[in-house]
Parts: C-alpha cells; sequence; structure tokens
C-alpha cells in the first residue's frame, strides 16, 4: 500500500478564492460540457431533424397542389422554409434545456450547485451551451437551402445562423426558466410542449401574417415567436428575386396598429425577452438552497 | 493540536414542523477521521447537507475549514470536497472529462490538473479507465470515481455520505484503503456517515446519533467500553414470559428485538448456566456477544439500528416530502 503512495507522489493544489476568471471558466466548462453531450448523441442530432423535415417536405409538397395559385409562383416549400429554420432550433433548444432537468435527475446538477462558483455562472453557461448546440443543429438545415430553391450566399448563411443563435438563446432561457421550477421530465416536457407548440403554429412560420382573423392575428402579434419568423423570411426573401405582389402577400409587414414594425426591433424584442427570461432563470436558481 | 477543522454548535434544522437535526455540538480535529452513526432518518444527511451549505441551518451556528457556513458559503466550498449518498456522474462524459470538469468549475490552476488527476486517477485505480465514458462503468467504479473527484481539488475536509452503501465487500474494503492512504499522505479530515457498524469501527471517533440528536460520541473502544456488559440474546417459546421472569429472578432488564429477547449481564459466561438452570421459559437457542458498537447503539437508544431505521421510515418519508414541499 505504501509503495503505491511513494509510486504516485501527492499533487497540491489550492483553491483560489472567486473571482471574474473562475466565473467566466465555469461559464466556459459548463457551455463546453453542451457540446461534448452534444456531439456524443449522434441519434438526438438525427432524431431532431424528423421534425422540421416533415413539415417541409411532406407539409411544403403536399399543400403545394392547393396553394399554387395564390403564391406568385412562389413554391410553399420555399415559403415555409425560413419557418422551418426556426422551429428546428426551436426544439433543439427545448431539449437542451431539458437537460437540465435530467442533470437534476442523475444528480449531476447538484456537483454544480456545491461548486464555489455563483449560480448564474452555471445557468448562463447552460443557456449558452443549448444555444450553440441548437444553432449547429440548425446548420444542417441550412445546408438543405438548395433543394427549396434558394440561392447561398454569405450574408444569407451568416444572418440565418446569428438568428438561429438568438431565436436558440432565447428559447433555451425559457426553458431553463421553466426546468428551475419544473422538475419533472414527464411534466417538463408537457409543459415545453403545451407552450412551445401553439406559440409555432400561431408565429406565421406556416402561413403568412397579413390578412389573418382578427383573433389569430392578435394571438399573432403577442406571440414572440413571430418576432423571430418574420426577420428569418425576409432575410430569406431577400436572398430571391420575387415580384412585389408575392412579398407583398407571403412576406407582409408585422403592423401594431397599422404601424410597421421595424425589423431591427423585432430583433430586439427576441433579444430582450431572452434576457429577461434568463434573468428570471437565475433568480429562480439562486433562491433554491 | 491545530484549530478544528469542523466546529458545530446547537446546529439544528427543521421542515415544516419535523425536526431533523434538534441541536448538535461537536468538534473534529484536523487529520481526524469522524463517522457519522444512525439509522437511516437519523438526521445524518440532513447534519452533512447544513455542513456542506447544501442547507441553511434553521438557528446554530458551523465552521468548517475555519469558515462560517452560513456567512462563508463559497470560502467553505473551496475546501471540502463531498461524495454524495446518490451518484451525481456526467454518464455522457469520460472519466477524465469528469474530472476537468470538477477542476474548471474549482478554478484548479491549469497547470496542475493534469498530475493531480493521474494521481487520484491512481489511487482509485481508474487510471487505465480514463478515457471510458462513465455509462459503462459499475456502481462501485462509479463511487471510486467520486472519491477521486471529490479529492481534485485537495479539500481540507472530505465528507462523504454513506461512502460505501450499496456496494461488494471488495470494492468497500478498497475505499477504506483509500481512506487510511489519504490520513497518511495529505493533511485531510474526514468527516463520514454510515450506518454499517462494523464501519464505524475504522473511524477515529464516532457520534452516534438517533432521532436528530447525538446520543453517544467518543472513540468506539471507549464507547464499547462503556457498555460493559456482554450481550445475551435468547430465543425463547414466550417472549414476554422470558422477560417478565428474567426481570423478577435476575433483576434484568430485557427487551424484545430482531425477534430475540435480549438483555446485557457483566459475566456473560457465568451467567448462561444459570440462565438454563433457574429460567422456567423453554429456551430455544442462545446467543453470548462481547460488546460491539450494535450494542453500545442499543445501550443508547433502546433498539437496534435496523429496529431504529423501521420506525425512521416513516419520520423520514414525512420529512422528505415536507422538504420537498418546503423548497417552494
Amino acid at each position: 500500500m505504501s509503495t503505491d503512495a511513494l509510486t504516485v507522489p501527492t499533487v497540491q493544489v489550492r483553491v483560489p478564492p472567486r473571482s471574474w476568471r473562475s466565473e467566466v471558466r465555469a461559464v466556459k466548462i459548463v457551455w463546453r460540457r453542451e457540446l461534448i453531450r452534444f456531439q456524443k448523441d449522434r441519434m438526438r442530432i438525427v432524431t431532431s431533424l424528423v421534425q422540421p423535415l416533415l413539415f417541409l417536405f411532406v407539409l411544403g409538397s403536399g399543400l403545394q397542389q392547393l396553394s399554387a395559385a395564390s403564391t406568385h409562383g412562389v413554391d410553399l416549400k420555399t415559403f415555409i422554409y425560413p419557418g422551418v429554420l426556426c422551429i428546428s432550433v426551436m426544439f433543439t433548444a427545448m431539449f437542451s434545456a431539458a437537460s437540465i432537468v435530467w442533470d437534476r435527475e442523475f444528480g449531476f446538477l447538484r456537483e454544480m450547485m456545491v461548486a464555489p462558483v455563483r449560480r448564474s455562472s452555471i445557468v448562463v453557461g447552460k443557456v449558452l451551451g443549448g444555444a450553440t448546440v441548437a444553432s449547429l443543429q440548425g446548420l444542417i438545415l441550412l445546408a438543405l437551402a438548395w433543394a427549396v430553391h434558394v440561392p447561398y450566399s454569405v450574408g444569407l448563411v451568416l444572418g440565418v445562423f446569428a438568428l438561429q443563435l438568438l431565436l436558440a438563446f432565447s428559447i433555451t432561457a425559457f426553458g431553463v426558466m421553466v426546468a428551475a421550477r419544473i422538475t419533472q421530465m414527464q411534466s417538463f416536457m408537457g409543459v415545453m410542449q403545451m407552450i412551445v407548440m401553439p406559440m409555432f403554429f400561431i408565429s406565421g412560420a406556416l402561413f403568412p401574417v397579413g390578412d389573418l382573423p382578427g383573433w389569430l392575428a392578435f394571438l399573432n402579434r403577442i406571440d414572440p415567436i413571430t418576432y423571430a419568423v418574420a426577420p428569418m423570411r425576409t432575410l430569406v426573401f431577400d436572398n430571391l428575386n420575387l415580384s412585389a405582389e408575392a412579398v407583398h402577400t407571403l412576406n407582409p409587414p408585422i403592423t401594431w396598429f397599422g404601424w410597421a414594425v421595424p425589423v431591427a426591433l423585432q430583433i430586439f424584442m427576441v433579444f430582450a425577452l431572452g434576457m429577461a427570461m434568463l434573468g428570471i432563470a437565475v433568480v429562480e436558481f439562486n433562491a433554491g438552497d | 493540536m491545530t484549530a478544528p477543522a469542523i466546529s458545530v454548535r446547537n446546529l439544528r434544522k427543521s421542515f415544516g414542523d419535523f425536526e431533523a437535526v434538534k441541536g448538535v455540538s461537536f468538534e473534529v480535529a484536523t487529520g481526524e477521521v469522524f463517522g457519522f452513526l444512525g439509522p437511516n432518518g437519523a438526521g445524518k444527511t440532513t447534519t452533512i447537507n447544513m455542513l456542506c451549505t447544501l442547507t441553511k441551518p434553521t438557528s446554530g451556528h458551523a465552521e468548517v475549514a475555519g469558515f462560517d457556513v452560513v456567512t462563508a458559503r463559497d470560502d467553505v466550498r473551496r475546501h471540502i470536497g463531498l461524495v454524495f449518498q446518490d451518484q451525481t456522474l456526467d454518464g455522457y462524459l469520460s472519466a477524465e472529462q469528469n474530472l476537468r470538469l470538477h477542476a474548471e468549475l474549482y478554478g484548479v490552476e491549469s497547470k496542475v490538473v493534469k498530475p493531480r488527476m493521474e494521481q487520484v486517477l491512481r489511487m482509485v485505480g481508474l487510471w487505465e479507465r480514463r478515457d471510458s465514458q462513465v455509462l459503462t462503468f459499475s456502481g462501485g467504479m462509479r463511487r471510486r470515481l467520486e472519491i477521486a473527484r471529490g479529492l481534485m481539488h485537495s479539500p481540507r475536509v472530505l465528507f462523504l455520505d454513506e461512502p460505501t452503501i450499496g456496494l461488494d465487500p471488495q470494492t468497500r474494503a478498497s475505499i477504506w484503503g483509500y481512506i487510511r492512504q489519504l490520513q497518511q499522505s495529505e493533511e485531510i479530515t474526514i468527516f463520514m456517515t454510515t450506518h454499517y457498524m462494523d464501519e464505524a469501527e475504522f473511524c477515529g471517533r464516532i457520534a452516534i446519533m438517533d432521532g436528530g440528536e447525538i446520543v453517544a460520541l467518543d472513540t468506539p473502544r471507549a464507547l464499547k467500553e462503556a457498555v460493559g456488559a456482554d450481550r445475551i440474546r435468547i430465543e425463547t417459546a414466550d417472549d414476554e414470559r422470558a422477560i417478565a421472569a428474567l426481570g423478577e429472578r435476575f433483576g434484568l432488564e430485557a427487551t424484545v428485538s430482531e425477534g430475540a429477547v435480549s438483555f446485557a449481564v457483566a459475566e456473560g459466561e457465568e451467567f448462561v448456566p444459570r440462565l438454563f438452570a433457574e429460567l422456567d421459559v423453554p429456551i430455544k437457542a442462545v446467543n453470548l456477544s462481547r460488546p460491539t458498537l450494535d450494542d453500545v447503539f442499543m445501550s443508547h437508544t433502546g433498539s437496534t439500528i435496523r429496529d431504529a431505521e423501521e420506525s425512521a421510515a416513516k419520520n423520514k418519508n414525512r420529512a422528505v416530502m415536507q422538504a420537498m414541499a418546503g423548497r417552494r
């Protein structure tokens, strides 16, 4: 026994007092853990592609026969492509947030919670990690642009990636906020589906938001996802050569009582909401001891 | 001796109207292996959680490694290592990645991470398996990895909450091997809970906890000596009559536990022949034993640890439910 102790010399370690540098290290390692786990979980990469592909190719091709007349010659797949870019990151982000519930169930959350770092660093690392993973997933769908007649350009790729990152960030923050209170996986997924599915449908990812019935128009305007889908569609459409009527019908401006909301404000709203939810998540995790 | 590694005064914790820990006080010296012994539900884990800053005490005062557990939470955390009752590893990561994550969270200096990792992994015999996913590890390997992880940042106090529960005898023995080795190679204080009596013997000192209170605290040897008497357990045809007869004839106080009548006498070997001659209740079996920690426990609480566990189970369920309700 003592020979063992002799062959391996004792390495003394000192843990320094908490500083901003240790917080940055904590954020970074929590973020990296999400990436490592994503990379190891091939199954998840494949399964979370199914839903967006269904929407894009099955729904898109199927309804194409009905809608050819009203889309001004634009392929329905092209029309719903921006919406599908959004949905793909939404669901991946949701699963990323769900991992905090798993972590709690499998005890790993405790290991992170007892570390001598701020809880906010853990939460921020988790949200950034989830957002990154979801955007990487989104890149796979970006690779399908050619299949829906959208030509590539540097602006398109960077723009889509940035918007996906932003949306994924907000959804993960939302999920982590929910996960702070809901500690069981089944309830968590139930709640997320119940909230995210309607938000996705109402957002106009699958239909133009110009002449909606009053109640739907109202719901659409208060749905945060609307303000992620609209910039995404504008970005994709800017990359196409569409007639003015087509743009007008398919991508009408989002209006509040007749005032067209600028794209920059839309993007800012998604960001602000994400930050607000991140803030709530941090408070929630700090409160629970 | 230097300042105590742990000092606790009148520490108390209630969940709703259930008092899980009813004001405990003790000190643990630096370098000591200190054991907390008691049935499930006795308040051991709650006490450990308060010392590790995971649960806020309702009242009282506790210092770990010289820092107050309430006001200097982060300083306490920097100086302690934790091995929980339930496993807290990330199964998707490799052993090495789990340790690296820990080192990063604790802010361990980058240049010592590698050598320290090698040291702790070699100690628990997992260096060869460092690149394997933890999912592929057996229960014993996971526990060993958790101990290695708890040591990554050279804690001054290592808390082990039931470190050997549910493990096979070999793994249990090797875990005790590490603990002794650690005592020699590093200046570390070990605070552990257990409800295995035979393991408590390895501790320098033990505190026996029952119903949220410390009922005895000393070295295992002194505790056993204090009991003094030998313990006799008899199986009889009629336990109640046997207890009554023991009281009348010999002036002994006997109790029923684990299906046998049990009592303590000073000179066990000489007493047994008298017992057979004079007790008018038929005896089916007899068992004489020198004092063990089980007897210590029994003499302080009036029941064996297993009996205490059964009755505590109800309370514990209640406490857990209240803790869950109280968390939000």
